[in-house]
């Protein structure tokens, strides 16, 4: 078997390009890579387009290396990765819309975000007129006795993001779940295109509301990259300050709704007022309760001050102090465990071929979280452990986030405790030469991908931004496979993958 | 369990403990809403979130009125899950190309009298997403529009208090339909 580093060095190197290298391969090369992809030996980390270039971004898990492989000067197509890969399925589909590159054998190619609703075709690349009829979405056929189908969405019930899921059930029983996503596509990445800075930073922190924080830390470490930037040591660690306040609320909070989507609002309840508090202590450190804003190219916007700091330390120690209350009443309630466990069982070989990150996969077996496996800093210098279980069902995924909710409380006084003294910010310098960079940040979804060419100009030339949800989402398709239809709700929830992240 | 049951019986409730003055100016809006929203409409207040396109910031500050802090439910206002249902259509987001349409089916599904407050930056003209080949602009471009919630995410508290400005200043039946 080849090693990763191997297959990028068949490529032709395409300078700064940083921090891990990228090559320009020829076809073969990029089959090989899509044949190493499917039998299990490398993760796709991201697969995105531009008018006349596809890349794709690979990661060798047991050795840390990651590097993209490119074709350039596409005339006709690219091979499809997803014929070999499903986890390309999604992103071959969204790349065909967006630019207009043809996937070779492609095994589905029905479009994915563009509902022919634009008003035009290929925002990101040749743009075209819209053809002058688009054929209704034609869903996958399911065949059997007594089947019948349920639609729903794209409005759905409560406060949450819009889709469409058609359920084809048996009876109670699910027997097929197709999403059908794009609904809330803004053009995220159209928008970068010439965007200052300023701008891109601010519009990397509204891909995902609930994960602004963590795009505008990618986002702003892809640029740092490309810059060749190192930014002050207390800037980097009041960013993974904010960082574990994101997840630690997020975590709160769900863990709440998956109990209260199975009929138990106890717990809603009492993880509500956590999360509360711990968005206070945000507003109050941070002049934000989401910490919208708070991180840019160079550093971060604002010092944390005396009064910021003991905030976050009381709020770490309260929730310190009520949390195992509610584990344990989580671990003791019957009736609760009866709706968690067993529920919504996702594979660990599924979890592992999608690379799925964040508690989706840790839940089944994929201890992936790129705080260790990259180590950048101040995770290097933190203690903090990963939780990993291999189960798979609500019951686990619920655990996860509970071990990490110990964990983030951790990591926050550890923070609080070392943050070193110094400047905030630097500035960024006139490169006057285009760049290219990519990072990746652990969110408390998963890994959150950016990579990005920085024009001479010092403007965003391209950024592509990758939720971790492009490859959760399809997981909740084989995961809710023959469970009810009534435990979908709870299914869903437990992974809360992101629309608004997927669809951008 | 009981454990915790028993606790919250003997302890003061969040929403009443002796409030910072946040707080207290929070307690001051909400039955301040309730009162205008019983005048004006005769009962409470339901309310339908509609997400047009948003980056799911409003909706989580949206959830943020259900908690025990803010507890609007004590005042009579609710979320709820059909548009039949509601008096009143929270939207949130740019409205996107391919949302709108829905936007305009559950506008048309809500029955009048109505009221429609855009809620955040987006909601208003697009914000920071306005000019993309797929948003149609603000909420007002699609349908009308009685109030905008400025900020990006609009707290919980601000969120309140535009209710009480859409109560005091919109009487029933000026916007029906
Ligand atoms: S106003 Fe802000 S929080 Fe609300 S949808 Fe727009 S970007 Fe998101």
């Amino acid at each position: 078997m080849q090693a990763l580093a191997d297959l990028i060095l068949e490529g032709r190197p395409v300078q700064h390009h940083r921090p891990w290298p990228r090559t320009i391969v020829d076809p073969m090369v990029w089959t090989s890579a899509t044949v190493a992809l499917a039998e299990g030996h490398w993760t796709l980390l991201g697969l995105w387009g531009e008018t006349a270039a596809i890349h794709m971004a690979l990661l060798e898990e047991p050795t840390g290396t990651i590097g993209v492989i490119s074709l350039e000067e596409l005339e006709g197509g690219y091979p499809s990765v997803a014929q070999y890969h499903p986890p390309a399925l999604r992103p071959e589909r969204a790349i065909h819309d967006l630019v207009g590159l043809v996937s070779k054998d492609l095994p589905d190619p029905r479009p994915w975000l563009d509902h022919g609703r634009w008003g035009l075709r290929f925002p990101l690349g040749d743009r075209l007129p819209p053809p002058p009829e688009t054929a209704p979405y034609a869903f996958l056929r399911s065949e059997g006795d007594s089947l019948h189908q349920i639609p729903v969405g794209p409005v759905h019930a409560g406060i949450i993001e819009p889709g469409h899921f058609r359920f084809t059930a048996n009876g109670e029983t699910i027997v097929r779940l197709e999403e059908r996503l794009g609904y809330v596509h803004k053009g995220i990445e159209a928008l970068m295109v010439g965007a200052s800075l300023d701008r891109a930073v601010q519009l990397a922190g509204r891909t995902s509301g609930d994960s602004t924080v963590t795009y505008a830390y990618a986002f702003s470490r892809a640029v740092e990259a490309a810059l060749q930037l190192e930014v002050p040591s207390r800037a980097g660690w009041l960013r993974a300050l904010m960082a574990e306040l994101e997840r630690l609320a997020n975590h709160l909070g769900d863990i709440g709704a998956i109990c209260n989507d199975a009929a138990f609002p106890l717990m809603h309840t009492h993880c509500g007022v956590l999360r509360e508090r711990a968005l206070r202590a945000a507003d109050t450190a941070f002049g934000h309760r989401l910490m919208r804003d708070r991180i840019k190219p160079g550093g971060v916007i604002a010092d944390l001050d005396h009064e910021g700091a003991a905030a976050l330390r009381a709020v770490a120690t309260e929730i310190g102090q009520t949390f195992p209350a509610l584990v344990e009443l989580y671990d003791n309630t019957a009736s609760l465990q009866d709706r968690t466990v067993g529920t919504g069982m996702l594979r660990p070989e599924l979890a592992h071929q999608y690379g799925a990150g964040g508690y989706i996969g840790r839940a089944s077996g994929r201890g992936f979280d790129v705080r260790r496996a990259l180590g950048y800093p101040p995770y290097n210098s933190l203690l903090f452990e990963i939780p990993v279980l291999h189960e798979g069902d609500v019951n686990a995924r619920v655990w996860i986030r509970i071990r990490e909710v110990e964990q983030c409380l951790s990591l926050i006084a550890q923070i609080l405790d070392q943050l070193p003294a110094g400047p905030v910010s630097i500035d960024i310098p006139d490169i006057g030469e285009t760049r290219e960079g990519m990072a990746l940040v652990e969110g408390f979804r998963g890994d959150v991908f950016v990579w990005l060419r920085v024009a001479e100009s010092g403007r965003i030339d391209r950024c592509h931004l990758r939720d971790p949800s492009w490859f959760q989402w399809p997981l909740l398709e084989a995961a809710i496979e023959d469970n009810i239809v009534a435990d979908f709700p709870l299914c869903n929830k437990s992974f809360n993958c992101s629309y608004s992240g997927h669809d951008l | 369990m009981r454990k915790l049951l028993f606790e919250s019986m003997i302890r003061v409730p969040l929403t009443e403990r002796a409030p910072s003055r946040s707080d207290a100016a929070m307690e001051e809006l909400a039955s301040a809403v309730d009162n205008a929203a019983r005048r004006h409409l005769g009962r409470s207040l339901s309310i339908r979130a509609v997400d047009a396109g948003s980056c799911n910031g409003c909706e989580l500050e949206m959830h943020a009125l259900s908690n025990a802090f803010y507890d609007i439910e004590r005042f009579g206002i609710r979320f709820v899950a059909s548009p039949r249902h509601a008096d009143v259509l929270m939207v949130t987001g740019p409205v996107t190309r391919n949302m709108r349409e829905a936007l305009e089916r559950t506008y048309n599904a809500t029955p009048g009298p109505k009221w429609v407050v855009a809620l955040g930056g987006c909601a208003r003209d697009g914000g920071c997403f306005a000019g993309s080949y797929a948003v149609v602009g603000g909420v007002s471009a699609v349908i009308p529009v009685d109030l905008h919630i400025p900020g990006c995410p609009p707290s919980p508290a601000d969120i309140l208090k535009g209710l009480l400005a859409l109560l005091e200043h919109v009487t029933m039946g000026t916007h029906a339909s």
